[in-house]
């Protein structure tokens, strides 16, 4: 593929709000999980809630797309000049020309569970949640379509975890074959019930806040997250963006919700991902890892990353600042890749003490600077769904 | 009308598969949609799929059923086997049934929730086991795009097959909306069609099209006959039917099929 051009890129989580909060935590070691405080009945867990967002309602005419996901849409656009971007892009290329490929996994689910939390007597849904905009799951792609007024392709890939980071290879494509000069990538997700209690049944959650590749892991910290960004090709892209080499894709065919034993589809996302973008596995300086903190996909990542990599890749996962964020993990996890290109700062694991035997010395506990030229990162989901996506930083390729 | 792509895109249909209860598999639907035989005039029971085992075939949420049947008729139609091919499923809504499920069990009694359910509940759980099932590694996508779900899938289908310049399954299914929220997401029975598209015509192919994209407000999508459009109304894919109906009459048909409301696929299709 053509390398593309990241011209603009923000996100919004529990670490902080832009790129810039976000960098200070990460350097300081900072996390922004917090004991759950979420919902009626608070499962016991941490969490990365964004604050403020039940005090941002939407503008007015966008009213019927309100819920606590579009709500976080709507924040995360307003950090880092995104919403500008995505305006003077507007004017370069024009509306017909710019693609939105978003990327959730539960979207405005938050809007239809309350509903059923407040039926009327007749068992119907109360007035205000009537809107079929927000019980649906392009409920956020809709939104965004409409607040960033684009006309061209507008989809919501579903995918569970590995959702948003899809989002960039779709729109990799699109802009491949000409079909769009430029595609908004988004991931959006936001704490709900169904996560909370489904990720518990199949006891999954941590009590404590999560500890990636940590020998005493003890599962998840669900989080929410709002990231996007902006994709050119290099002809009209800013010269100066970092870029988007590669991505890979791959599907484990073994089971819904556990990861096949030794891998192969991760391997499968990673090899494709560095063969598509032309880079050795031996030029990787930073890998942002899938690293949910869950027995299995811990162990079975960091064995992989073992084989296929040398001791000089510093690798880790950046959910002990975040938690895990779904749907949206995908395009966070890119953007703090893309962070590490600009500023050299590798993250390590926060909060875990004693990594887990079956990491090599790429699994890192601690930050490191130096310096990123290419860097990847990793998103696995349930249904077995993997994409891994390969960056560059500016003037590099 | 003015075109996106600088040269509209020649794609062929290279196996086609439709299941709805009275259009019950892609024989009789196509004699159906082409207007050769009558609609059955009892619904079909809902399809078991063979390809999975026969305890999942009973418990296997109806959006997989579906779509599972789907997949693999299109792919014994393309007599192409189902772990060679990348997939792309869309669907408006998921499955509405486990959606009813989760809500309602969210607000009574959370801790008690399946886990089960839980993770049939994910938008890709239809994808995720048909790539179980047929063991395939390719990839595949999950999509939605409210009422154009369907047109969204065609064109994915069409950008992955031009990319790759191989076979992609599309499967496009929805089921009908239960519980307090089927006044709301409004989808009525189960529908799923399928279709393999590749830049090279295959020895199954039924159909040719060339395919551009138009931009603008106010698009007016295609309509199916009005006996046909009647079979699967109220399914929020019922927008595939004008493209499977075109398929089944054969000949030439020019359709506009949209992925959102203000993009459209132009299709030219012929029938080979």
């Amino acid at each position: 593929m053509q390398p593309l051009c990241i011209t603009a890129f923000t996100a919004t989580c529990a670490a902080g709000s832009g790129r810039a909060e976000l960098l200070r935590a990460l350097d300081t070691g900072v996390t922004g999980l917090r004991p759950n405080d979420f919902g009626r009945e608070p499962l016991a867990t941490f969490v990365g809630r964004v604050a403020g967002i039940e005090a941002a309602p939407l503008p007015s005419e966008l009213s019927i797309y309100e819920c606590r996901n579009n709500r976080l849409a709507w924040l995360g656009l307003a950090h880092d000049g995104f919403f500008d971007a995505v305006a003077a892009a507007r004017a370069r290329h024009g509306a017909d020309r710019i693609a939105l490929v978003l990327g959730t996994s539960t979207s405005s689910i938050g809007a239809t569970e309350e509903a059923y939390t407040r039926l009327t007597p007749s068992g119907e849904f109360p007035e205000d949640l009537r809107y079929q905009a927000v019980h649906t799951p392009h409920s956020t792609g809709e939104f965004l379509q409409r607040a960033l007024r684009l006309n061209n392709v507008a989809v919501t890939v579903a995918t569970a975890c590995s959702s948003s980071a899809k989002a960039f290879a779709q729109a990799s494509r699109l802009l491949d074959l000409g079909i769009a000069d430029a595609v908004v990538v988004g991931g959006v997700d936001s704490l709900c019930g169904s996560v909370l209690f489904g990720f518990n049944s199949l006891a999954l959650v941590s009590p404590e806040p999560c500890r990636p590749f940590d020998a005493a892991r003890s599962g998840i910290s669900i989080g929410e997250a709002a990231a996007f960004a902006l994709l050119e090709r290099q002809d009209s892209g800013n010269r100066r963006a970092p870029r988007l080499l590669g991505y890979g894709e791959s599907s484990d065919a073994h089971h819904m919700s556990t990861p096949h034993p030794s891998g192969r589809g991760a391997r499968l996302a990673m090899s494709e991902a560095l063969a598509r973008g032309g880079v050795d596995a031996g030029d990787i300086d930073y890998i942002n890892l899938h690293g949910t903190a869950s027995l299995k996909n811990d162990e079975i990542e960091a064995q992989a990353i073992a084989e296929m990599f040398g001791a000089r890749t510093h690798a880790s996962s950046t959910k002990g600042w975040t938690g895990h964020t779904l749907g949206a993990a995908g395009a966070l996890e890119a953007i703090i890749t893309l962070l590490s290109l600009e500023s050299g700062l590798m993250p390590g694991n926060l909060n875990s003490r004693q990594l887990d035997g079956a990491c090599g010395p790429q699994v890192r506990l601690d930050n490191a600077r130096g310096s990123v030229r290419h860097a990847m990162s990793n998103s696995f989901g349930f249904g077995g769904s993997n994409c891994v996506l390969l960056f560059a930083a500016a003037g590099t390729a | 009308m003015t075109g996106l792509l600088a040269k509209p895109a020649r794609l062929y249909v290279n196996g086609a598969a439709l299941w709805a209860p009275r259009l019950p598999g892609w024989q009789r639907a196509r004699a159906i949609l082409a207007g050769e035989e009558p609609a059955p005039l009892e619904p079909a029971p809902r399809p078991a799929p063979e390809l999975l085992p026969p305890t999942e075939r009973r418990r296997a949420p109806d959006t997989v059923t579906v779509a599972l049947e789907a997949a693999l008729s299109a792919c014994k139609f393309a007599q192409l086997d189902p772990a060679s091919l990348p997939c792309v499923f869309s669907s408006m809504h998921g499955d509405l049934a486990i959606t009813d499920y989760m809500c309602a069990t969210m607000a009574s009694t959370p801790a008690l929730v399946s886990p089960t359910r839980f993770h049939n509940s994910v938008h890709n759980a239809a994808a995720g086991y048909w790539t179980i099932a047929a063991g395939c590694t390719r990839p595949y996508t999950a999509l939605s795009a409210g009422d154009h779900s369907f047109g969204a899938g065609l064109l994915e289908a069409c950008v992955q097959a031009m990319a790759g310049r191989e076979n992609i399954l599309l499967v496009a299914y929805d089921i009908d909306a239960r519980g307090p929220l089927a006044p709301v997401a409004r989808s009525k029975h189960l529908l799923a069609c399928a279709l393999i598209v590749a830049p090279q015509r295959g020895a199954t192919a039924i159909a040719h099209f060339d395919l551009d994209l138009v931009a603008r407000p106010g698009l007016e999508p295609s309509q199916a006959r009005p006996a046909n459009a009647e079979l699967v109304a109220g399914n929020s894919t019922e927008s595939c039917l004008p493209f499977m109906e075109a398929l089944a009459l054969g000949g030439r048909h020019a359709l506009l099929c949209l992925a959102t409301p203000t993009l459209g696929l132009d299709i030219r299709l012929e029938s080979v």
